[in-house]
């Protein structure tokens, strides 16, 4: 298996029947020495069997397919924004900028904020936000950002973003991106049967019309999406 | 072990095919096995012009299925032999192309097209599309106009032309008899049975289409069904498909009366299903001492 890279995904069969039928796309979490983790949240069929597998289990994974978080040069310094369950995709990515990143991490509640005391020994600061105050700044991770880039510790030209999260926050970094001409990379999500680019059915919208989130993504440039 | 088969002239190595819109233009699967290991390769289907497709969410699972509606998204044709078929043609394999229009004249100008490019070996016709000229009617569903439609296809190409039907018809022996006597020289049976899926929480339909063609094993015993039907309705060789996803499924197919089968959803949820379905037919074959593949075909029917 080639080396994964932070921002590329696997597609992992739950079980060996027809339903549910299809292999579930999960970013790569980490690397391990003698494996990959995944993090995920139950929210359906899919994720309920995962979560009852025992070890030892044996599945068919495929991967790792897609596009990475392209590492920045020196003098870049990285934004990284993480909407909830999100923090899956960049966490590897965090890890891998080696306290450099910024990271603003927002989630429905402090409950939600998975892995945020692990992530204090890889970023270089972590900003907070939450929808109900109860960590962080009360708010979107749009607010936090825009207030942070509104008095910049360092010239703008100097920032990429990276981003991953629930499509109204992606659609707001974006945004961000345009207004302050900052070149970004948004890790997008779509319903996906094959992973491997046959079936065209986790397309998004991009300046070439309908691209393939399992192929041309799901790292894109902010630049490209049409929204 | 004999395991050719034949396709009117086209001759197949095996009866192991793939279903049009989903094993890309082959060569997004070509790291995960050998293509001239396939009897053929049937391509995503092509128009004239590309196509954009549908917006998303384009496909939503389903108890043991799935629903698409991708909307025929293509590279269009001469992109497709300017950048797809010098590939295809560095395998052993058949190609055949899937194509379809939105008007007759589309579709005659689309046959004519494909059949002056070296590397194609047969067509196969999608008539599940609407009729733009004759307010938006599916090709395939109206005897009168699938009729038309492959009538006029058949005076443009010299190709084997297979004729893929709809399954969303009161009776499908009935558009069988119409495709073979238009001049079809074979069959696929089936295409994806239209359905829907609503979310209870917005109560609205899922995809963005509202409606999509459902696959993979819920559809297989509508399938048999109906290359059992086929079979009896015409003489010509019926490629049958629906939800195959092991051997066994395959093997039905054939007992049913299919010449060939062809691998569809399978291919999303294992990129090497057709190989190891190749693998199992003949296990099989051994293990019933079939000597050739062509013994099996609508054994089913035997009294």
């Amino acid at each position: 298996m080639p080396e994964p890279r932070p921002g590329q995904f696997f597609m992992i069969e739950v079980n060996k029947g027809t339903d549910p039928l299809l292999k579930r796309a999960f970013s790569l979490f980490r690397k391990t020495e003698n494996g990959l983790q995944i993090l995920y949240r139950v929210r359906g069929k899919g994720t309920e069997i995962l979560k009852e597998m025992k070890e030892g289990s044996v599945i068919e994974v495929l991967g790792p397919l897609g596009t990475c978080y392209p590492l920045p040069s020196g003098d870049v310094v990285p934004l990284v924004i993480a909407g909830g369950i999100g923090i899956a995709s960049v966490f590897s990515f965090i890890e891998q900028l080696a306290r450099r990143a910024i990271v603003f991490y927002g989630a429905r509640t402090k409950n939600d904020l998975l892995m945020h005391d692990e992530l204090k020994g890889f970023a270089k600061e972590i900003l907070v936000s939450t929808d109900d105050g109860s960590a962080g700044q009360k708010g979107t991770i749009a607010d936090s950002l825009s207030a942070f880039l509104s008095i910049p510790q360092s010239p703008i030209s100097n920032y990429r973003m990276y981003a991953c999260g629930p499509h109204l926050l992606l659609k707001a970094v974006s945004e961000i991106a345009k207004e302050y001409k900052i070149p970004s990379y948004i890790s997008m999500e779509e319903h996906m049967a094959c992973g491997i680019g046959a079936c065209l059915g986790c397309v998004v919208k991009t300046r070439d019309g309908y691209t393939r989130v399992c192929k041309e993504g799901p790292v894109f440039e902010a630049k490209e999406l049409i929204w | 072990m004999d395991l050719g088969v034949r396709i009117g002239s086209l001759e197949l190595k095996n009866p192991v095919m793939t279903a049009s819109g989903t094993f890309g233009y082959g060569e997004e699967y070509a790291e995960f096995l050998d293509l001239s290991s396939l009897g053929a390769v049937v391509v995503k289907g092509l128009s004239l012009l590309p196509k954009e497709g549908n917006p998303p969410p384009r496909i939503v699972e389903t108890a043991s299925g799935m629903l698409n509606a991708i909307g025929l998204q293509n590279i269009g044709i001469e992109r497709f032999v300017e950048e797809k078929i010098p590939f295809l043609r560095t395998y052993d394999t058949k190609v055949i192309v899937n194509f379809f229009g939105d008007s007759i004249d589309e579709y005659v100008a689309a046959a004519e097209r494909l059949s002056s490019v070296e590397g194609i070996h047969a067509l196969e016709m999608n008539i599940s599309c609407p009729n733009k000229q004759a307010g938006w009617c599916i090709f395939g569903t109206d005897p009168r106009v699938t009729t038309q439609v492959v009538g006029a296809v058949r005076k443009a190409t010299k190709l084997p032309l297979i004729v893929k039907l709809s399954p969303n018809v009161t009776d499908i022996s009935l558009m069988a008899r119409v495709a073979v006597d238009a001049g079809a020289d074979a069959l696929s049976v089936i295409n994806t049975l239209t359905g829907m899926v609503i979310d209870i929480r917005t109560r609205k339909p899922k995809l963005a289409n509202r409606t999509g063609g459902l696959s993979g094993p819920a559809i297989k015993p509508v399938a048999v069904r109906m290359v059992y039907e086929v079979f009896k309705a015409v003489k010509v060789p019926v490629i049958g498909m629906g939800g195959i996803m092991h051997a066994d499924d395959a093997i039905e197919f054939l007992l049913a009366g299919a010449t060939a089968v062809a691998v569809g959803t399978a291919n999303f949820v294992n990129p090497r299903a057709t190989i190891d379905i190749l693998d199992g037919i003949m296990t099989y074959m051994k293990d019933e001492k079939v000597e050739d593949i062509n013994l099996l075909r609508g054994a089913a029917h035997a009294i």
